[in-house]
């Protein structure tokens, strides 16, 4: 244990460790997915060369002009190297769901109630920002 | 570090006029121009102790093609990627505080995804607009801003006391525990309120306004505001990425090259620190700041298109 370690509540530092390793797998994830995208390994489902004539345009209207899904649409396109590069960046957006998660028992288990409700509400927001309910198109 | 700042305005310079013929231009010469201006963003912000997404938006908003829905879902992006990095040695090394953090980061993360929701449905040239605006207000904030290396709290507030808002920050500069307490909670999670909306709605990390409450207004310890603001950035920015990706406002031709950048570039900046001089770093972000705002406020206006 470092020497700071003694003041650092038990929770944080399990949270700590769980925001290294799936940060550090996400950046993996992101790195390689941008190389296999970049390099042409596997075919995107908006050609690289289009891109300039589309991303000068208002997201409604480039999904619309590229025939890209939103919400959980890139799901069935991930075989395809940019949608592939968008699983690798929800992973990131991941991280501090299931560093939430993990620490919620152990608020609970420590009798903290207060302060595992507020972790439960900040998973329950974060869940629903996740889930795409909140993000409707106009 | 002058020769620097020339480079980074001559590069950002030069793209509005390859950015006009985007379409002649090759479409590799974006993610390179982005993974260069990034890793000078990284640099620069590290050693001026700011987040990268708001240098990055105002500066890709106002000199690259991109549309400013794709850039500001790339911002928040860039800003949680560093938040993420830097998250385990802050929370380890008592840097940050999850108890501190909790309360403030629930608020803003709310108001957050509203502030996406809004400027997402808002016109472009209202959102340029408003930017620039914004990034002007920073301006002045970060040249007018006081710091308080260990703020007097006299006693803590009934709220920040229930919510045991305290504890002990050990500094290793040196070697003092120090106990700290907080006030004006109430008055520190309506300011959160606010950050989280400018934070959804630009696309802006707001660690320039979250060091600030958490300093002055609340009394934290100087080190534990910055610590603790690097961590609700991963929190508040989580939400709003979250309205941007599903919105499907996530480029990842901008967005991976741009991140990829900014972490590469930190790195050399955090190696710097040492031997940088702080204060011509913070005038360099100030000058780049004022330029990229006033650039925005120009743009959203049609003034200089």
């Amino acid at each position: 244990m470092r020497q700071s370690d003694s003041h650092v509540p038990h929770e944080q530092l399990v949270y700590a460790r769980w925001l290294e390793r799936a940060t550090r797998a996400g950046f993996a994830a992101l790195t390689v997915a941008f190389l296999v995208y970049a390099f042409g390994v596997v075919e995107p489902h908006v050609p690289l060369a289009e891109l300039p004539a589309l991303w000068a345009l208002p997201v409604d209207q480039y999904l619309a002009a590229s025939g890209s899904p939103s919400g959980w649409g890139w799901l069935a396109l991930v075989g395809r190297a940019d949608h592939l590069n968008l699983a690798a960046i929800a992973v990131l957006a991941l991280v501090t769901i299931c560093c939430y998660a993990r620490v919620v028992p152990l608020l609970v288990a420590r009798g903290e109630r207060l302060h595992a409700a507020l972790a439960l509400a900040q998973l329950a927001v974060l869940i629903a920002a996740a889930s795409g309910v909140l993000s409707v198109s106009h | 570090m002058p020769r620097a700042a020339l480079l980074l305005l001559g590069l950002a310079w030069s793209f509005p006029a390859l950015a006009a013929d985007a379409g002649a231009t090759p479409w590799w010469v974006w993610p390179i121009a982005l993974f260069a201006v990034s890793f000078a963003l990284g640099v620069v912000a590290v050693l001026a102790g700011v987040g990268g997404g708001v240098l990055f938006v105002p500066i890709v908003g106002g000199f690259f093609p991109f549309h400013l829905d794709f850039v500001r879902g790339a911002g928040l992006l860039l800003a949680l990627s560093g938040a993420l990095s830097a998250g385990p040695t802050l929370l380890r090394a008592g840097f940050a505080s999850l108890r501190l953090a909790m309360p403030l980061a629930l608020v803003g993360s709310i108001t957050s995804i509203a502030g996406a929701l809004a400027g997402l449905a808002l016109p472009a040239h209202v959102v340029q607009t408003a930017l620039g605006v914004t990034i002007l207000a920073i301006v002045v904030l970060m040249w007018s801003a006081k710091k308080s290396e260990y703020p007097e709290v006299a006693a803590p507030d009934a709220l920040g006391a229930a919510l045991r808002l305290h504890g002990i920050f050990h500094d290793p500069a040196t070697g003092r525990d120090v106990d700290w307490k907080v006030h004006r909670t109430p008055a520190a999670i309506a300011a959160f309120a606010g950050i989280g909306v400018l934070a959804g709605m630009f696309g802006l990390g707001a660690g320039w306004a979250n060091v600030p409450v958490l300093n002055l207004l609340m009394g934290a310890p100087l080190k534990l505001s910055v610590g603790t603001s690097g961590f609700l950035l991963s929190v508040i920015d989580t939400s709003a990425a979250w309205v941007y990706f599903h919105r499907g406002a996530v480029l990842p031709l901008l967005v991976a090259p741009s991140i990829i950048g900014v972490m590469l570039g930190a790195r050399i900046g955090a190696r710097l620190l040492r031997v940088a001089p702080a204060a011509m770093v913070r005038r360099l972000v100030i000058a780049l700041l004022l330029v990229a705002g006033a650039r925005a406020l120009l743009k959203g206006l049609g003034i200089w298109s």
